[in-house]
C-alpha cells in the first residue's frame, strides 16, 4: 500500500447499476472531479476544487463503478516516471527500486498493486502506455477523438487523450465502452457537426468525413477480446528496434513467434519519419502547453501571486511558486518555439513533420493490419536515475509519440518480464481501428 | 522608430478602422452562456467552467455565432469562407481566463468586401479586409482610480466568451467626418441583419490608424502610394466606442499630428488612448514594439466547414435597398424615406401602417408623429411595436375625420404613450370626437357676435383678425373643430 499511487484518497459512489456495478477505478489527478481536489500533480493546484466532472468522470458514476481516489502522476503530464510530481515519488509495484513509467504512473502502479480493478489515465505521447508496459499492466490509448478530453486539464491538446488502464485486455476494453463516444462538450468529438472537412482531427480525410455517426456508437471494445488473430497481417517497426534494450528485444520477438503459432503474418516495415518524431513531438507539445498552462496566473485559482506590484508581477509570483522545474521548462521551451522568428524553424517544421508521420503510418497499414513495437525501448530504470538527464528520458519516448503525432490508437499489453522487471509490446491500429489492436493485444495474453 | 518629419504643403489623412461589435446571439461563442445581462446581475454569475477558463472546459463553437457572421459577410458582399478555423492569441492579461484569446487569424470567416457611404452627398465605397469571429474578454472594473492610478482592479467574467465580430477595414477614409458616416451605416446594417443590439453597453468599440502623407503622394482617382503609407509613421487610437467619438479623437489626431509637423516635430508612431471626457488623444507607450501574440493553431476546435451556407442563409432586405424601395413604392421624399428606413423595426412599422392607409398619412404619423414623441420620451420603436394595432387605429380615426390631427397628435397620441390606454379610450375620456358641424357652426356665430373688434379688423383687411377668430371657435368647441373647417366657415360667414 505504500507505493504512494495516490494523491487524494476518497471514494466516490457511482449508479447503483451498470456495467462497471462493483468495480473500482483511480482517476488520474489531471481528470476534472466536482468536489474532490484535482491537482495535476502540481503544487499549483494543492488546493483546488473543481465545480465539475469531466465527461469520462460522468460516464464511470453512471456506469455503477466506484471511484477511490486521485493517482499521481507527473506533473500536468511532464514526464516519464512520475517522479515530477510535487507529491513525491511512486514506486513500481513490480520492484519498489524502480519507477512505475508515466505520467499517468499513480494510476499503473494503482491497478498493478490491486488498489484498483481499473484505472483512468491519459496519454499525450505515451503516459498510459509507458506506465503499463513498465508496471506491467494494459494501458490503451484510443484514437484522438474516440473519448472526450472534457474535463482533463490540458498539457498538449491536440495530442492527447484519456485512456483506461486494467490488469487484462479485456477489461481495459470494457472501461473504453463505457468513457468512449460524443460529446457535445468536445467538438474533436463532434462528428455531427463535421460538415465535409470538420470533425475529429483536423486531417480527416474525405473518406471518413461527413459521416455523422461517432465510431465508438458501434462498436464493442470488450467483445473485440477474443484472441482470435489467425489471418492477421502484423507489421514490425524495424526503426524502433534498432535503439531498444536486447532483453526488451528478445521478449518482444519472443511474443511474435508466439503470435505466429496463432495464425499471425508479420511483415517488417519501416517508418522512414520516426527518426524525427521526438523532437516533432516534443516542440508540439510544449508549444501548446506553454498556451494551456498560462492560464494559470493565480487569479481565478490556484496559487496566489499577492497583491504586491502590479498584475504581470503577481503572475509572475504565483507561477514562479507553483510550477516544478520541469514545467518550467517546457512552457520556457514552447514560448521560444512559437515566437516570431522561430515558428516557422521549429513549430512549423514540426508540424510538417507531423504529417510526415502520418503519410507514413497511412503507408504502413497498406500493408498491415496492425504495427507492433516494443512498448519502451528500455526496462524501468531505478528510482532517481534519470532525473537528472532530461535528454535521456525524452528519448525514451521513441516508440510512443508517433502514436500520438499520427493521432492513432494504441494498446501495451504484458510480454514477459526481463530481470525481473516487465517488459510490454505495443500494437498501433488504423485510425478508429482499436477492436484490431484489442484482438490482438488478447491474443498475446493467451 | 525613426520619425519621418513630414515635408511641409498639404498633408492627407489616411485611417483605417478596427471596428469590434458584439454579435447578438443566445449563447455566448464557445459555451451554453447566455450573452443577455441581466438586470442588475453580479459580476461572474454569468459563467460556466468554459468561459471562465477553468482547467479541463473546452470550447465548442456556438453555429448561431457562426451564422450571424455570415450574415455580416453576406451584407458587405464579403466572400464567405468554404471553411473557417480558429486560433489561438497568445498574451496575459487579467481579463482574459486563459490568458490566450480563441480569435481567427489565416482562415477568417469573412474576406475582401466592401461598404458604400455617402457623405455629403458623395458616395464612397470603403473597402473591408476581413472580418472575423472571435472570444470577448471579461471586464476590469479598476477601483479608486484609472488604470494607472487605481488601488486595485476587479475583473467580472460576464462579458467573457460574448461574440465578437472584428471588422478591419482598408486604409480608404480621408476624413473623421467618413469613419463616422461608416459606423452608422454599418450599425444600420448590422441592425438590419438582426444581430447587433447598439443599446447594450460595449457592443461596439473601436480602434484607428491614421497616418498623414502629402498631397502628393496621393495619385489619381484618391489612390494612396503604398511605400509613402509604408513610410508615414501610423499612430493607432484606442478605446472609441461611439461614432461621434471616433469622429471627434481622429479630428483630435489630424489636428495634434498637423500641429506637429508644422513646428517641425516628427509624428511618433504610437498606440494612443482616446480620453473621451477630456475629448484628447494620449499616448500609451510611445516605443511600441510590434507585439509577438504566438499565434497558432486552437485543436479544440476541428475546422469548420461553411461551404453552403452562404446560400442557405437568407439576409433581409438592406436599408439601401429598401430607402430606394420606399421612394419608389410609397412616392416618400429623400427625407421621409431616409427616416422610415432608420431602423427595421421602424421601416416594418411604417410598412405595416402603409399597406392600410394613404402612405403620405401613414409617413407623416410615422416619421414625424410617433417617431418624435418617442424621441422625447427616450423610448424606440420596439418599446412600441407590440402596439402597432393601436396606432394603427388612430391613424384610421384621423383619417376617417373622427377626430381632428391637432386633437390626435397633442392628446390622444401623448396619452397613449405616456398612460398605455388606446385611443377610443383617450377619445372617450377626453371628449375629443370631432364636433358636429351644427355645433360649429354656433360656435362661429358667436364668435362673430363677440368680438366686433375683429371683424372690424378682418374687413379692414388685417390678416391676423381671423386667426385670432378661429382661436376663438377652437376654445368654445373644446379643440374638436378642424381649425381648417372653421377658417374655411368664418370667412363665408364674415362675407355675408
Ligand atoms: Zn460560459
Amino acid at each position: 500500500m505504500a507505493h504512494n499511487a495516490f494523491i487524494t484518497r476518497e471514494t466516490i459512489d457511482g449508479a447503483d447499476d451498470g456495467p462497471l456495478s462493483g468495480r473500482t477505478v483511480a482517476v488520474k489527478d489531471n481528470i476534472s472531479t466536482e468536489g474532490v481536489r484535482t491537482t495535476c500533480g502540481s503544487a499549483m493546484l494543492e488546493s483546488y476544487v473543481p465545480p465539475y466532472d469531466a465527461t469520462v468522470v460522468e460516464r464511470l458514476k453512471q456506469a455503477g463503478a466506484t471511484i477511490v481516489g486521485k493517482t499521481n502522476m507527473d506533473e500536468f503530464g511532464m514526464g516519464g516516471t512520475t517522479e515530477t510530481s510535487a507529491y513525491g515519488p511512486v514506486e513500481n509495484p513490480a520492484d519498489s527500486g524502480h519507477v512505475p513509467g508515466g505520467s499517468s504512473g499513480g494510476s499503473a502502479a494503482a491497478v498493478a498493486a490491486g488498489e484498483a480493478d481499473l484505472a483512468l489515465g491519459s496519454d499525450t505521447g505515451g503516459s498510459v502506455r509507458n506506465p503499463a508496459a513498465f508496471c506491467g499492466v494494459v494501458g490503451i490509448k484510443p484514437t484522438y477523438g474516440l473519448v472526450s478530453r472534457y474535463g482533463l486539464v490540458a498539457y498538449a491538446n491536440s495530442l492527447e487523450q484519456i485512456g483506461p488502464i486494467a490488469q487484462t485486455v479485456e477489461d481495459a476494453a470494457a472501461l473504453l465502452d463505457v468513457i468512449s463516444g460524443p460529446d457535445p462538450n468536445d467538438g474533436t468529438t463532434r462528428f455531427d457537426l463535421a460538415g465535409d472537412d470538420g470533425g475529429a482531427a483536423d486531417d480527416r480525410s474525405a473518406a471518413d468525413g461527413g459521416s455523422a455517426t461517432h465510431p465508438a456508437t458501434d462498436a464493442n471494445y470488450a467483445a473485440a477480446a477474443d484472441g482470435d488473430v489467425n489471418g492477421t497481417t502484423v507489421g514490425v517497426v524495424t526503426d524502433l528496434l534498432e535503439g531498444a534494450d536486447d532483453r526488451v528485444v528478445d521478449r518482444f520477438e519472443a511474443t511474435l513467434d508466439d503470435l505466429r503459432s496463432q495464425g499471425v503474418d508479420t511483415v517488417e516495415v519501416s517508418l522512414d519519419s520516426v527518426e524525427h518524431a521526438v523532437q516533432a513531438y516534443y516542440v508540439i507539445a510544449m508549444s501548446e502547453a506553454s498556451s494551456n498552462l498560462a492560464r494559470f496566473d493565480g487569479v481565478r485559482y490556484g496559487v496566489s501571486g499577492g497583491d504586491e506590484g502590479n498584475w504581470n508581477e503577481s503572475f509572475a509570483r504565483a507561477r514562479e511558486d507553483g510550477f516544478g522545474e520541469e514545467v518550467k521548462r517546457r512552457i520556457l521551451l514552447g514560448t521560444y518555439a512559437l515566437s516570431a522568428g522561430y515558428h516557422d524553424k521549429y513549430y512549423q517544421k514540426a508540424q510538417d513533420a507531423r504529417a510526415w508521420v502520418k503519410r507514413d503510418f497511412d503507408d504502413a497499414f497498406e500493408r498491415a493490419d496492425v504495427l507492433a513495437t516494443p512498448t519502451m525501448p528500455v526496462l524501468p530504470p531505478a528510482l532517481g536515475e534519470s532525473l537528472s538527464d532530461p535528454l535521456q528520458l525524452y528519448l525514451m519516448d521513441a516508440n510512443t509519440v508517433p502514436v500520438n503525432l499520427a493521432n492513432l490508437p494504441a494498446i501495451s499489453v504484458p510480454a514477459g518480464e526481463a530481470d525481473g522487471l516487465p517488459v510490454g509490446l505495443q500494437f498501433v491500429g488504423p485510425k478508429f481501428g482499436e477492436e484490431a489492436i484489442v484482438r490482438a493485444a488478447s491474443a498475446v495474453e493467451g | 522608430m525613426t520619425a519621418k518629419a513630414l515635408s511641409e504643403g498639404e498633408l492627407v489623412s489616411v485611417i483605417g478602422l478596427e471596428v469590434h461589435v458584439q454579435l447578438e446571439t443566445d449563447t455566448k461563442i464557445f459555451c451554453g452562456c447566455s450573452t443577455e445581462p441581466a438586470d442588475g446581475e453580479a459580476p461572474n454569475t454569468r459563467t460556466c467552467p468554459t468561459c471562465l477558463g477553468l482547467p479541463g472546459a473546452l470550447p465548442v463553437v456556438n453555429e448561431g455565432a457562426v451564422e450571424a457572421a455570415v450574415k455580416v459577410g453576406k451584407a458587405l458582399d464579403a466572400d464567405i469562407a468554404e471553411q473557417t478555423r480558429f486560433h489561438r492569441k497568445n498574451y496575459y492579461y487579467p481579463d482574459l481566463p486563459k490568458n490566450f484569446q480563441i480569435t481567427q487569424y489565416d482562415a477568417p470567416i469573412c474576406a475582401d468586401g466592401s461598404l458604400e457611404v455617402s457623405v455629403a452627398g458623395r458616395r464612397r465605397e470603403i473597402g473591408i479586409q476581413r472580418a472575423h469571429l472571435e472570444e470577448d474578454p471579461g471586464s476590469l472594473q479598476h477601483q479608486g482610480g484609472s488604470i494607472d492610478t487605481a488601488d486595485y482592479t476587479l475583473v467580472d467574467y460576464n462579458r467573457a466568451g460574448t461574440p465578437l465580430m472584428e471588422i478591419v477595414t482598408d486604409p480608404d477614409f480621408r476624413t473623421p467626418t467618413e469613419t463616422r458616416a461608416f459606423l452608422a451605416k454599418l450599425e444600420e446594417v448590422l441592425e438590419y441583419l438582426g444581430v447587433f443590439d447598439a443599446a447594450r453597453d460595449g457592443s461596439l468599440r473601436i480602434d484607428a490608424n491614421i497616418s498623414l502623407i502629402p498631397e502628393a503622394d496621393v495619385g489619381e482617382g484618391g489612390s494612396i502610394d503604398t511605400d509613402a503609407l509604408a513610410s508615414a509613421n501610423r499612430t493607432e487610437v484606442k478605446n472609441i466606442s461611439s461614432h461621434k467619438g471616433a469622429e471627434q479623437a481622429l479630428a483630435y489626431e489630424v489636428t495634434r499630428q498637423k500641429n506637429a509637423v508644422q513646428r517641425g516635430r516628427a509624428v511618433e508612431q504610437e498606440t494612443r488612448h482616446w480620453d473621451e471626457s477630456r475629448g484628447i488623444t494620449v499616448s500609451m507607450r510611445s516605443k511600441e514594439a510590434e507585439k509577438d501574440y504566438r499565434y497558432f493553431r486552437e485543436a479544440d476546435l476541428p475546422p469548420l466547414s461553411v461551404r453552403g451556407w452562404r446560400e442557405r442563409i437568407d439576409i433581409p432586405e438592406l436599408p439601401d435597398a429598401r430607402r430606394e424601395r420606399f421612394r419608389e413604392a410609397y412616392g416618400l421624399d429623400e427625407e421621409s424615406a431616409a427616416k422610415l428606413t432608420s431602423t427595421k423595426a421602424v421601416a416594418d412599422f411604417y410598412e405595416d401602417v402603409a399597406g392600410r392607409f394613404d402612405p403620405d398619412l401613414a409617413a407623416t404619423w410615422v416619421a414625424d408623429n410617433l417617431l418624435g414623441e418617442l424621441n422625447y420620451r427616450d423610448m424606440s420603436i420596439t418599446d412600441v411595436d407590440h402596439r402597432l394595432e393601436e396606432f394603427a387605429r388612430l391613424v384610421e380615426l384621423v383619417d376617417a375625420g373622427e377626430i381632428t390631427t391637432k386633437n390626435a397628435e397633442e392628446v390622444v397620441l401623448r396619452t397613449m404613450l405616456d398612460e398605455g390606454d388606446d385611443p377610443d379610450a383617450v377619445i372617450d375620456a377626453e371628449g375629443l370626437g370631432t364636433a358636429p358641424d351644427e355645433e360649429v357652426a354656433v360656435a362661429v356665430g358667436e364668435a362673430i357676435e363677440e368680438n366686433s373688434d375683429a371683424v372690424a379688423d378682418y374687413h379692414a383687411g388685417e390678416g391676423g383678425a381671423i386667426n385670432f377668430l378661429v382661436g376663438q371657435v377652437m376654445g368654445k368647441t373644446g379643440g374638436s373643430a378642424d381649425p381648417g373647417d372653421v377658417n374655411e366657415l368664418l370667412r363665408e360667414r364674415l362675407e355675408e
